[in-house]
């Protein structure tokens, strides 16, 4: 009997201990934000019907796979990335060079190579492509942080623009590449919108499954640790390096998959989808959502997207401004964040 | 006192290190030996090189000339993350905890697994949480483990940071100013805290200006004065001699 009680505590007292209390019980903000961004989001979609609610998920899944990938380097590790978009861009270019078709030759005098490849050849090999990259820049990248960090991560982004700008080779250039191959289940082609929602929206539940558990891992506390204090940490007999190109690896490789998954959606592509606005958008969008929460960066994908689509319906602004406001609220949005709430909507950890 | 001093082996010991800043000796042929399962105390003017010794031995600092033996293994570049396997590891003289994480989580990093892979696969586990319960009460933190590092109070975090290196099941403990800035009644804690170590047998270093505490804690002690060793013995002989008055008054 005695032995049973006592087992029973200490169950109980386990049980306490992982300390996970429901996400709605942490403050007023945080439901409001959750409450608000959903209904809206919600409101949003029956009103303009199916098919805009396909479109428009589409891309809040591949911002969010960015979004989730960009703050285990950012919001959990502490590395203030705004390079993340170069591996996109990897990912991109991979799928498209791999699964462009050779009878499809639009621009004859600016030949590059094609392979006609299936989707899901191409797929693991941008992936790992987009993750070899990483290994390099990582090993290169590791001895740097803080402010330093920022600014040779915006030399990465840079470069990486440049490249897909400037070698034509294997780009095309600004002349962008198209037809890049639909995704093929055992001969069945996914060419409706809706079949390729499921399976983005399947991309990105494994994604956001993969960093639940890195973040829940002891892997995950020791990258938390070393956004505090990575020196305190070696200390400790962790080698810091390791496990900042190990996360850095993980997230480059899973930006790739997004870009990978985005160059199938539009089955077009140009380096103007890479440029270092993007990165630093996408950097917004995990501080709005909140450093070092999963569920912060969803949301932020999401309020993001819903941002962008209900640009379109403000009155007197010419479509041809809209990407601009969208920037111009953004940026407004950020900078009313970060005076009154600088953990983010739904996050704990200040920057 | 004189069975004290009776032969022991060598916990650690420094042969001729030495570490310059520019043309500043910091620590100078330095050759010390740390007896090991003893207190030793090391104290010294400001600037006279206990926190670069401190930091020296724990990897935070290359050192420049000389080697360290730990164990009858003599090193020569000791690095910061493979302190804990040569059984050392310290604590900070301004503190330095994982501010924004929570008191539990920082005591779970100085349990879990150390390599890259199998800490990916690693969950809590019930034996790191029935350890870090038992740090936790014996350094009166339990009622506090939910809360962030960096809302606690300057005692709470030295506290915590002494836990924090108790999470760690090494030999030697360095501490640099363990007691500075302590009410009385942590005070007491801390030094029980070292009391115990030597009761389990491990070699601790601490790095203090308060003489009473000193004189109550230490078997051994060093008296550094520019970098270079003053005085080395037994504490009430060694902190009665007048060369080490005149470093502490003279200057």
């Amino acid at each position: 009997m005695a032995l049973s009680t006592q087992a029973i505590g200490k169950l109980v007292r386990r049980t306490r201990d992982l300390r996970q209390r429901p996400r709605f019980a942490r403050g007023n903000i945080e439901l409001w934000a959750n409450l608000i961004i959903l209904s809206w989001s919600a409101a949003f979609m029956l009103w303009q019907g199916v098919g805009f609610a396909i479109q428009v998920s589409t891309f809040f899944a591949i911002w969010a796979i960015l979004a989730v990938s960009l703050n285990l380097v950012v919001g959990y590790t502490g590395l203030l990335s705004v390079g993340h978009i170069g591996f996109f861009g990897i990912g991109a270019y991979a799928m498209a060079i791999l699964s462009s078709d050779a009878s499809y030759e639009q621009l004859r005098t600016e030949a590059i190579p094609t392979f006609g490849w299936p989707f899901f050849a191409a797929l693991p090999v941008s992936v790992v492509l987009a993750g070899l990259v990483a290994v390099v820049v990582g090993i290169a990248f590791n001895r740097f942080r803080d402010d330093i960090y920022v600014l040779v991560s915006f030399g990465f982004a840079v470069i990486a623009f440049n490249i897909f700008l400037n070698w034509r080779a294997l780009t095309r250039g600004a002349f962008g590449i198209h037809e890049i191959a639909r995704p093929e289940i055992g001969g069945w082609t996914v060419n409706g919108t809706f079949e390729y929602l499921i399976l983005v929206l399947v991309f990105l539940a494994i994604v956001v499954l993969i960093s639940w558990f890195i973040v829940t891992s002891s892997f995950g506390r020791v990258l938390t640790a070393i956004r505090e204090d990575e020196q305190a940490i070696e200390v400790f007999g962790y080698q810091t390096a390791h496990y900042k190109l190990a996360i850095w690896v993980i997230s480059a490789m899973m930006a790739g998959l997004a870009g990978a998954l985005f160059a199938s959606k539009t089955s077009f592509i140009d380096p103007n989808s890479f440029v270092l606005l993007e990165s630093i958008l996408l950097v917004s969008i995990v501080i709005l959502g909140g450093l070092a929460t999963i569920w912060g960066s969803l949301l932020g994908a999401m309020a993001f997207v819903m941002l962008e689509e209900g640009m379109r319906f403000v009155p007197f602004l010419p479509a041809e401004h809209i990407g601009q406001a969208r920037q111009v609220v953004l940026g407004i949005l950020l900078v009313v964040l970060m005076l009154f709430r600088p953990q983010g909507l739904v996050g704990k950890f200040r920057l | 006192m004189s069975t004290k001093l009776d032969p022991r082996t060598f916990a650690l010991e420094t042969k001729a290190i030495s570490k310059h800043f520019g043309a500043v000796k910091a620590v100078d042929q330095l050759s010390m030996s740390i007896f090991s399962e003893w207190i030793t105390c090391v104290v010294g003017p400001n600037g006279s090189g206990k926190s670069t010794l401190i930091n020296l031995l724990s990897g935070m600092l290359p050192i420049d000339e000389g080697i360290v033996v730990i164990d009858t293994v003599g090193i020569r570049v000791l690095k910061a993350h493979e302190t804990p396997d040569h059984g050392i590891t310290r604590t900070f003289q301004e503190v330095r905890l994982f501010d924004q994480i929570t008191v539990w989580d920082n005591i779970m990093v100085g349990l879990t697994e150390r390599r890259l892979f199998p800490s990916l696969l690693e969950r809590t586990k019930p034996r790191h949480q029935e350890r870090a319960e038992e740090i936790l009460r014996s350094v009166g933190m339990w009622e506090k483990r939910d809360a962030m590092a960096g809302d606690l109070s300057y005692g709470q975090r030295k506290l915590l940071e002494i836990g924090r290196v108790m999470a760690l099941d090494v030999k030697i403990y360095l501490f640099d100013e363990p007691f500075a800035g302590l009410f009385p009644r942590m005070l007491e804690r801390v030094k029980d805290i070292l009391k115990e170590m030597r009761r389990q047998k491990r070699t601790v270093i601490f790095v203090s200006h308060n003489m009473d505490i000193v004189r109550e804690l230490s078997d051994h002690i060093f008296v550094l004065d520019s970098g270079t060793l003053l005085a080395v013995g037994e504490v009430d002989e060694v902190l009665g001699r007048s060369t080490v008055i005149d470093a502490y008054l003279g200057h």
